[in-house]
């Protein structure tokens, strides 16, 4: 049933450290950004928080750079500023392929990299891109900031490393070689929730993530050491069905999820020779 | 200057502008939830959250101030939704039926207050009945015969059975069901989004016990109707009035999404079964069918849609024996209720697609067999109706096969994961039998200061009533369209023209407004409408239906002439498979639809363009997933409808063979579209060599088919 509107109450932080003080004095505080996420619980009456920070003004947050030899990505980029950035296309541009996937212009416009990333579906498109991609969550709060590695973010179904005080405030991507590939399969051609989606890469170790096939996105070391030994595609898809824990929900079901990400293990490596 | 000496163009058959592009353009259409009245209410349906059982107790664990509340005690007249049968409630008393059945209504001025009531209902729970083919109850049993069955299996060379399965569809009409409940000067005005004003007006009468004086029924802009808005808002626009009258102020209820999807009715989903018996060339010499369609919980139209599913099961196909079964089962869940094609589409998924299996079975071609089989003028359909001139079947297949170039993309894709298949159909225009004749639907004509008013309960439902009826008006009094026009329909204003439904509005309303013209330029004695009313003030015309002559309908027996023209259609869809998803995507769809005559061209390609879209949705993509009888994904996000991305081009030929009766010898259009997309598309699947028998063939069920084919030693990797 739909939520009720009345009674919500929200801080407009005009910069991070305002943000993380507030934070800090009010773990209560529920960030939100573009809200693609929380205005669906919201309408749907399933989002529990009343109080929330609006993070959208705070632009610092939303530099896309080269730091040292890695490519950072602000929390707060949105999926528009991602398909535009020539940096992103040139180091990650599997990044870019997810991105444009996910949802349609008003999504794009609104819809931030950090907030999929806090969102924390095993759904969420941008994961398995930076899953595949060795990519580092940078989390800050009002008094340290600390860095975690995407692939062990997340610590169960939507949970997280993130404590209540603590902001993602941006991405890392190292530097890394190898063809980048990515496929979505959705309930239809656009616009909709993954069923499957992979991301991976092509290299002397071969990289390969997953998303909607486990209670978090995954990688798939198993996999990924099989095909490193020069296994054979047909022994690591077997690999890879065991190594993959879907479920039937009203979207798909366990048995499509597994042959459909073996099937796509099977054209990654056909696509990237 | 006199009108007859200025040759203003004819509207008829030309793309005029619509009569309510402008507004709807600028954002200027109200819709019902932009009203507002003074002192208004919102109002809120607490529902069941079982699917079957009993009320044992409810509990108020809010505070009521300021709260109206109200259940079927506050109903001063019947409390059920009267329709075709009296069995469904406005409120549930004792009994529920299905999940999200009504059971108390509750009114507030603030919204939020009103979405934190917190009602508790105790239930005395009983096991459902899901399954319709397990359920003790048919709403609706009916029986078509043609000939003696038997002889026509002796005389077949080869029997051939089948199963075909449908499922659920929802509408997602744009704006979700809606009312306005205003009581005033010992009356109720409702006020909605609605395809029916004088449904609701019935079904409000009967619950109040009231006289038709004291109840007023006004559509407003409506955005999409679908069949959806047909029989639904009669049951809204009672909770509506029970609150308003109970709290003596204006009431609004208007669903969410969510709400709309659990709560209101969806399209029937059927499980049909053939037995055919063919001659080796390809001849049908009999044809045996069962139909069983899941109702739901209450009868609401499910008699009338298992008819016209039921009449047209045998497809457009002569067969001198046929035998035709169907029953309409009760299950619980919600009751499914009306949607374009009412039962059509799930009778002529299963003919077609299994017309493609006795191709293959007989290894006659497809086309081949279609045309051996086809309707001609002179034949006789299932129920003894004798067709005349107007029957296109063999046309529309043979220009749908020249122009998507069926023969020379059949050998392309032969071998490939491209396949391209067809399917052959028809839709009676109008009510079934003599359900027109019952109705006998009236429309007015007014001469006013500003010209010619058009007084109908037909409703604008985006469909494009108002401007095709102001054309047809325009040219049977030979005036510009630009002095035709719309008024509201609103029960206190407009005469009864029957529903907005069954592909009538133009054939069947069309033509009574016609009538109402001819007279009426009569009327005028050769001036025109403004020097007419210089001279004598306002006039008003009003005709009556007039069935057409010769029409005979047996009600008791199904046999007669079941409609009085039927509108035909070729679909041919091209698609292909995605071999690592199992995902089936439409490449080309071209749809050859004899429709009699194109009244408003671009109009009529819209609606062959939507429910072509909505029919690749049913065909592949749009599945209701429930769960103990209540629709788990009710969401769009998890209800997925056709983005353009998921619909290919589509390439329309509008045929126009006249019928008889209707205006400039137009036939119905609204529905047709809907029933060709699902046959056409699964067979161009089975053409790839996946024995699909389906629908929605979302990936999940064109993977089983594909395993089911191969077997299941090497299913991982299948080579398409």
């Amino acid at each position: 049933m739909k939520g009720v509107i009345a009674g919500l109450e929200m801080r407009e932080p005009s910069s991070l450290d305002e943000a993380l003080s507030a934070m800090r004095n009010d773990p209560s505080l529920v960030p939100l950004a573009g809200c693609t996420d929380l205005y669906v619980a919201l309408n749907f009456g399933t989002l529990e928080s009343t109080r929330f920070l609006n993070l959208w003004s705070i632009d610092e947050l939303r530099v896309i750079e080269k730091s040292n030899d890695a490519l950072s990505i602000g929390a707060l980029t949105t999926y528009k500023s991602i398909i535009q950035s020539k940096l992103v296309r040139k180091r990650l541009p599997m990044l870019i392929s997810a991105a444009r996937e996910i949802g349609g212009a008003q999504i794009h416009n609104r819809g931030t990299l950090g907030g999929n990333i806090a969102n924390g579906s095993p759904a969420g498109d941008t994961l398995p891109v930076l899953a595949a991609a060795d990519a580092t969550v940078v989390m800050r709060s009002a008094d340290a900031e600390r860095r975690v590695p995407l692939t062990q973010f997340y610590t169960g179904y939507r949970k997280s490393v993130l404590r209540a005080d603590e902001l993602i405030v941006a991405v890392e991507i190292p530097s890394f070689s190898g063809k980048q590939w990515f496929r979505k399969v959705g309930t239809r051609a656009a616009q909709a929730i993954s069923k499957v989606v992979m991301a991976a890469v092509r290299s002397p170790r071969p990289r390969i993530a997953l998303g909607s096939v486990a209670p978090t996105v995954i990688r798939l070391p198993m996999t990924e050491g099989a095909l490193e030994e020069g296994a054979p595609i047909q022994e690591a898809q077997r690999i890879l069905m065991d190594e993959i824990s879907p479920i039937d929900d009203m979207r798909s079901t366990e048995e499509y999820r597994r042959r459909v990400a073996s099937n796509l293990l099977g054209r990654f490596w056909a696509e990237t020779e | 200057m006199h009108a007859s000496k200025i040759a203003s163009p004819l509207a008829v058959g030309r793309n005029v502008p619509r009569k309510d592009s402008a507004e709807k353009v600028a954002g200027a259409a109200k819709y019902v939830d932009d009203l507002v009245f003074p002192g208004m209410l919102y109002g809120r349906t607490i529902r069941s959250t079982i699917p079957r059982g009993r009320i044992a107790a409810t509990r108020l664990a809010f505070d009521q101030r300021g709260f109206v509340v109200a259940d079927y005690r506050d109903i001063p007249g019947r409390n059920v939704v009267a329709l075709i049968e009296d069995d469904q409630p406005f409120l549930a008393e004792r009994e529920i039926r299905h999940t999200a059945e009504p059971i108390l209504l509750l009114a507030h001025e603030s919204r939020d207050l009103l979405l934190r009531a917190h009602v508790e209902i105790g239930y005395e729970r009983e096991n459902p009945v899901l399954d319709p083919e397990s359920s003790p109850t048919a709403f609706k049993s009916l029986a078509i015969d043609k000939g003696e069955i038997e002889d026509g299996f002796s005389e077949a060379d080869i029997i051939i059975e089948g199963e075909y399965r449908t499922g659920h569809q929802e509408h997602i009409y744009i704006e979700t069901n809606g009312v306005i409940a205003v009581p005033q000067d010992g009356g109720i005005t409702l006020l909605g989004s609605m395809q029916c004003p004088f449904y609701v007006h019935k079904a409000l009468k009967s619950m109040l016990g009231w006289s038709d004086e004291r109840i007023r029924v006004v559509q407003t802009e409506t955005g999409g109707g679908f069949g959806g808005k047909e029989e639904y808002p009669s049951l809204i626009a009672g909770h509506a009035a029970l609150l308003a009258l109970k709290a003596n102020r204006p009431v609004k209820i208007v669903y969410d999404r969510a709400e709309d999807m659990i709560a209101t009715t969806k399209r029937h989903p059927a499980i049909v079964r053939h037995r055919t018996g063919v001659k080796r060339d390809g001849r049908l010499t009999a044809m045996d069918i069962d139909i069983v369609m899941d109702a739901g919980a209450y009868v609401t139209l499910s008699p009338v849609v298992l008819s016209r599913g039921a009449i047209h099961a045998a497809g457009p196909y002569r067969c001198d024996h046929v035998r035709v079964r169907g029953r309409a089962m009760m299950t619980n869940t919600p009751p499914n209720g009306a949607f374009r094609g009412f039962g059509a589409p799930q009778t002529q998924f299963a003919v077609e697609v299994h017309m493609e299996r006795i191709a293959e079975t007989l290894g006659i071609d497809p086309v081949k067999l279609r045309e051996t089989n086809a309707f001609r003028p002179g034949d006789t359909t299932s129920t003894g109706q004798i067709l005349g001139e107007d029957c296109s079947a063999l046309d529309v297949l043979r220009r749908a096969v020249r122009r998507s170039g069926f023969r020379t993309r059949q050998r392309r894709y032969a071998g490939t994961n491209r396949g391209i298949g067809l399917a052959l159909f028809y839709h009676g225009s109008g009510f079934t039998g003599g359900g027109e004749v019952r109705l006998a639907s009236k429309a007015s004509l007014g001469l006013t200061e500003r010209g010619v008013q058009i007084l109908v309960a037909s409703t604008e439902i985006g469909q494009g009533t108002r401007t095709m009826h102001a054309q047809i008006v325009a040219d049977a009094l030979g005036v510009p369209f630009d002095d035709v026009y719309p008024v509201q329909p609103d029960t206190s204003n407009v005469p009864d023209s029957g529903p907005t439904v069954a592909s009538r509005t133009c054939m069947v309303v069309g033509r009574i407004l016609q009538q109402c013209a001819e007279e009426m330029k009569t009327r005028l004695g050769g001036m025109t409408p403004r020097e007419f009313f210089a001279a004598h003030g306002p006039m008003i015309v009003t005709s009556e239906y007039e069935g057409p002559s010769g029409i005979k309908w047996d009600d008791s027996t199904y046999r007669g002439d079941a409609y009085s023209t039927y509108a035909w259609a070729c679909d041919v869809a091209e698609v292909e498979i995605n071999p690592d998803t199992f995902e089936v995507r439409p490449l080309k769809l071209t749809c050859v639809h004899d429709i009699g005559k194109a009244i408003h061209p671009v109009l009529v390609a819209g609606q062959i363009e939507g429910g072509t879209a909505q029919g690749i949705g049913y065909a592949l993509i749009e599945q209701v997933v429930m769960r103990e009888g209540s629709m788990a994904n009710a969401q769009l996000t998890n209800y997925t409808i056709p983005t353009t991305l998921d619909t290919p081009p589509i390439d329309v030929v509008i045929v126009e063979n006249p019928s008889r009766y209707g205006p400039h010898g137009a036939k119905g259009v609204g529905e047709l579209p809907i029933d060709g997309p699902a046959p056409a598309i699964v067979n161009a699947v089975r053409s790839i060599g996946i024995d699909l028998r389906e629908i929605p063939a979302v990936p999940e069920i064109v993977m089983k088919a594909i395993d089911l084919g191969k077997g299941k030693t090497d299913a991982r990797h299948v080579p398409l």
